[in-house]
């Protein structure tokens, strides 16, 4: 019988690509002064890393990759309950795909050593990818669930209510394990006024890096990494769209002609 | 290659407790290395004594795309039917194949396929792989991953398609990292070079960029491709072959059970293959007015959507999403109501035939990214427009 879970959440500091601006000059992506945030799906799977602790007892640690100023992502989180935070940071980091991410997470959590859950955001709102928390579970050799929408420990297992597109599963699962959560999983608390002291003397938080670590050359950064981004571009989005004029019904007569002339059957032969 | 001086190993198994692939074995002080071992030299660098080495990287380089050859599309089903994405993926796959001169072949895993099979085949999979299995019929993470993987390591394809849903999302991770090789999360384009390089177009930061990705040294590539993008070609005197995979039972596939499934309320909307959508969003003030949209999409004999803000608000459900978390769309007509264009939702429809707003605001960026835009009070406008067809 596990006394406690010892879970491990993954966590990374992403800029809020929601509230990301056009310049309405170029038309172009502002990216300069946007935000960060924590990954609001990572928020999900730190609370419901503490809602398991509350009801089980454990321990909750958090890890992130990432440049220095991560740093402040887990003293947020300590504010909010977990234990420790760990900071994996070096520039030999730099330009990492989900591969080499998850096996530095992965080599993190082998240092760590005693855990009995990990629990993952589905995905983050910046590479859009969800491939990190699968990826950690197939280094680690871990059963995984993905999509969780309810995590319940019971009798040494956990047993979740996982959402597919046309229905949801009920599946149980042995320990150690990993599961990625959706934001259907809960609503993430607030920071504790009482926590904030405490997650800001940064006692609670290591660094590591790539010797810390031991993380081979060939697994490292952009070097390592298998996928290569040829291009970015951004979407042209201006079509010459023509705005209509006039009182409502001549514009909706406008519109309907429009249609006819572009020989949408919908339009010209309702039965079609 | 890896190797082992045998004379200088201590024994002391730090290899194998470093290796995360599982490729290196100490048995009584003995080290052997197996096909799991992907080159990564974590072990070479541990090793105190300097017993392994690792040479031949460029080679390692040449060799790893060499030999592969052939377009997979993992093939998706529920009960033995095939989905959707996976006959959209086999569309996309025949045109890759036809620049590399090579087969398409689907791999379907499941139980009774009888029917899945010849389908795959008439959507142009010219070689099905599949099993016959009761531990099989519903997807789970191990048994599927391990079965593939060992397909993989025999056939060797160059690609391999998934469709990016939650299974395929689940999946496709964890057999790129068998393979130590790229994966491309929900790629809504797909082109492949004549030397074989797969160019591999997907959104990024929130839908408001895209990436052109690739695996230029790495076999096989993999890929996540968006539902409701590719276009199917279904042929009814199409024939293939069929080739049936042995499967065995394993103890490690029992790790995850499931207890039961739970049908979500059937989707009754078709959005994907709906050839016109009205769409309401938090413009429309007040969830009721969606009965306004219902009626103009009835007037078109359409479907009704809904922006993300407004499912946020309970005006409609989930399945009637449409944008970055939700449905990929590609209507004739997209008529857009009190949705002020957010990118996230942009990316669901902007590839609609014709795209129409409908919205007081001027200013709204959806205004932009329509072909025709009505601005004023949709309350006025949306009746008149019914009104108008109605008598048509």
């Amino acid at each position: 019988m596990i006394k406690g879970l010892n879970i491990i959440v993954t966590v990374k500091q992403v800029p809020d690509t929601t509230e990301v601006r056009i310049d309405p000059k170029t038309n172009t992506l502002i990216r300069e002064g946007i935000p960060n945030i924590i990954n609001p799906d990572d928020m999900n799977a730190v609370e419901a890393a503490l809602a398991l602790k509350e009801l089980h007892g454990g321990t909750v640690t958090a890890v992130t990759m990432g440049p220095p100023q991560a740093e402040e992502a887990l003293e947020e989180i300590i504010a909010m309950g977990a234990d420790r935070g760990i900071l994996l940071t070096d520039r030999a980091f730099a330009g990492s795909d989900t591969l080499v991410t998850a096996f530095t997470l992965s080599r993190a959590v082998m240092k760590i050593k005693n855990y009995d859950l990990i629990l993952c955001g589905r995905q983050a709102i910046d590479g859009d990818t969800a491939q990190v928390g699968p990826q950690i579970a197939s280094f680690l050799n871990l059963p995984q669930v993905t999509c969780a929408e309810e995590i319940k420990f019971e009798n040494g297992k956990l047993v979740i209510k996982r959402s597919l597109e046309d229905c949801v599963e009920m599946v149980r699962l042995k320990l150690p394990a990993l599961v990625t959560v959706t934001s259907a999983i809960n609503e993430p608390r607030y920071a504790k006024l009482y926590n904030i002291e405490k997650a800001c003397d940064g006692s609670m938080i290591g660094r590591w890096d790539v010797s810390d670590m031991k993380i081979p050359e060939p697994m490292l950064g952009l070097k390592g990494s298998p996928t290569i981004v040829k291009r970015i571009f951004e979407p042209k989005r201006n079509k010459k769209g023509e705005i209509l004029h006039g009182s409502v019904k001549e514009m909706a007569g406008t519109l309907i002609q429009k249609l006819k002339d572009m020989n949408y059957k919908v339009i010209n032969n309702k039965e079609g | 290659m890896i190797s082992l001086t045998s004379e200088k190993c201590s024994g002391c198994g730090i290899c194998a407790r470093i290796c995360l692939y599982g490729g290196v074995a100490v048995n009584n002080k003995t080290v052997t290395f197996n096909d799991r071992c992907t080159g990564c030299g974590a072990c070479v660098e541990v090793c105190k004594s300097g017993a392994i080495a690792l040479s031949g990287k460029k080679e390692n380089i040449k060799n790893a795309v060499n030999g592969y050859s052939g377009i997979w599309v993992i093939a998706e089903q529920r009960g033995g039917h095939v989905q959707n994405v996976t006959r959209e993926l086999l569309g996309k796959a025949s045109e890759l194949a036809k620049i590399r001169q090579c087969k398409v072949s689907a791999v379907i895993l499941g139980n009774e396929l009888n029917g899945a099979t010849d389908e795959l085949i008439k959507y142009g999979a010219e070689r099905v792989y599949y099993t016959t299995a009761d531990f099989l019929e519903r997807y789970r993470t191990m048994p599927y991953e391990r079965i593939i993987c060992d397909l993989i390591k025999k056939e060797k394809p160059e690609v391999i398609l998934f469709g990016a849903t939650s299974i395929g999302r689940d999946l496709a991770p964890r057999l790129a990292n068998r393979f130590r090789t790229g994966l491309t999360a929900d790629c809504t384009e797909l082109e492949i070079t004549p030397e074989g390089e797969l160019l591999q177009t997907r959104p990024a930061f929130g839908g408001n960029i895209r990436a052109t990705i690739s695996t230029p040294h790495h076999r096989p590539q993999m890929a996540t491709v968006r539902p409701g993008v590719m276009k199917p070609d279904f042929s009814e005197i199409r024939k293939g072959e069929k080739i049936r995979i042995d499967v065995k039972r394993d103890e490690s596939d029992d790790l995850v059970e499931i207890l039961r499934i739970i049908k979500k309320e059937k989707a009754e909307n078709n959005l994907e293959s709906a050839e016109v959508i009205v769409s309401g969003g938090r413009g429309l003030g007040d969830g009721k007015k969606f009965r306004l949209l219902e009626d103009l999409a009835k007037s078109l004999s359409g479907e009704v959507g809904a922006s993300r803000g407004a499912v946020e608000l309970g005006w409609m459900p989930q399945s009637r999403q449409i944008g970055q978390t939700g449905k990929t769309v590609h209507p004739r007509i997209y008529i857009a109501c009190g949705i002020s264009g957010a990118v996230q939702h942009l990316t669901g429809m902007e590839d609609s035939d014709v795209i129409i707003a409908i919205n007081k605001d001027p200013e709204a960026p959806i205004i932009k990214a329509a072909h025709f835009s009505l601005i004023g009070d949709l309350n006025n406008i949306i009746p008149e427009l019914i009104s108008m067809l109605n008598k048509a």
